[in-house]
């Protein structure tokens, strides 16, 4: 059996909550962009695409800078990883909610 | 006995990369799920470790490689803007919204397919690093891993809405 070895669990904590920011910025666009007609404008990154090309690149940058954040402040670290897992899980189900077209038409379009 | 563009394009995007996610997927499951110190050995870890690495990798590949190729190549072909006068089978978007008993394979299936399929490469990213980071460390850590099992599957599961949306949306308006 493999010798159990104290684990500084920061890095796998800020990956996996980054995942969640993540997931939450794709639902919170995707909402956004259908209330407001400028933001859905904005996202407009490339026009082949139409909007889609901005939400996804915007949660897609998100993602990487909160993990870069929460990496460098938690990489020597030992976190609450069930906190920080919770608060994963809630993101990703505000992100799946935010992406689900029956929620995200309640707000125009 | 040939495909157009598109179509070798949809199958890229759909079969061809979508195939490869699933297998992946089994092996970085399979991985996640018997990597316990009670089940198997060192030498036994280590072996599977390379499954899991492997998995869980090919996986999170495969799904950036297949919200790419969908969103940048065959997106495009779908929501194109037909001319005055145009044959609307050639512009699925246009096409499925022209036909009442139709549009709500765009209004719901398409519209939750191009947004969900996103979720599942950042969270098999997020997987597939903290594999490959922690190692054999993780057999000891049933919280973490526990966390990656939950996570990888949804990851697949919201790929898995996207494809079951794509294949139907296909058949009912290809891309031609």
């Amino acid at each position: 059996m493999a010798k159990k070895e104290t684990l500084n669990n920061g890095p796998a904590a800020a990956a996996i909550l980054a995942s969640g920011i993540g997931s939450l910025t794709l639902g919170l666009f995707t909402t956004l962009a259908q209330a407001v007609t400028l933001v859905n404008d904005a996202l407009n990154f490339y026009d082949p695409v139409g909007p889609l090309s901005g939400k996804t690149t915007v949660a897609v940058v998100v993602w990487l800078v909160a993990w870069a954040v929460f990496y460098s402040l938690w990489r020597n670290q030992q976190v609450n990883f069930t906190k920080v897992y919770i608060a994963t899980l809630i993101m990703i189900a505000l992100g799946l909610l935010g992406t689900f077209p029956t929620f995200f038409e309640a707000f125009g379009g | 006995m040939t495909l157009t563009e598109r179509e070798f394009w949809t199958v890229i995007h759909g079969m061809g990369l979508g195939t490869i996610f699933l297998l992946a997927f089994s092996g970085g499951l399979a991985g996640l799920w018997s990597l316990r110190p009670e089940w198997v050995t060192v030498a036994g870890i280590q072996e599977r470790l390379h499954r899991l690495i492997a998995g869980t990798w090919i996986m999170a590949i495969m799904a950036w490689l297949t919200v790419i190729t969908g969103t940048y190549i065959v997106y495009p072909w779908y929501r194109a803007k037909p001319p005055t006068g145009a044959d609307l089978i050639r512009f699925p978007r246009s096409y499925l919204l022209a036909n009442p008993h139709l549009a709500e394979w765009h209004k719901f299936g398409m519209e939750w397919k191009e947004h969900v399929a996103w979720l599942s490469p950042i969270l098999a990213t997020a997987v597939a690093y903290v594999v490959i980071r922690y190692g054999s460390k993780l057999a000891h850590e049933q919280k973490i891993r526990q966390a990656l099992m939950l996570l990888f599957t949804l990851a697949f599961l919201a790929a898995g809405v996207a494809g079951l949306f794509g294949a139907f949306i296909n058949k009912v308006a290809p891309i031609r």
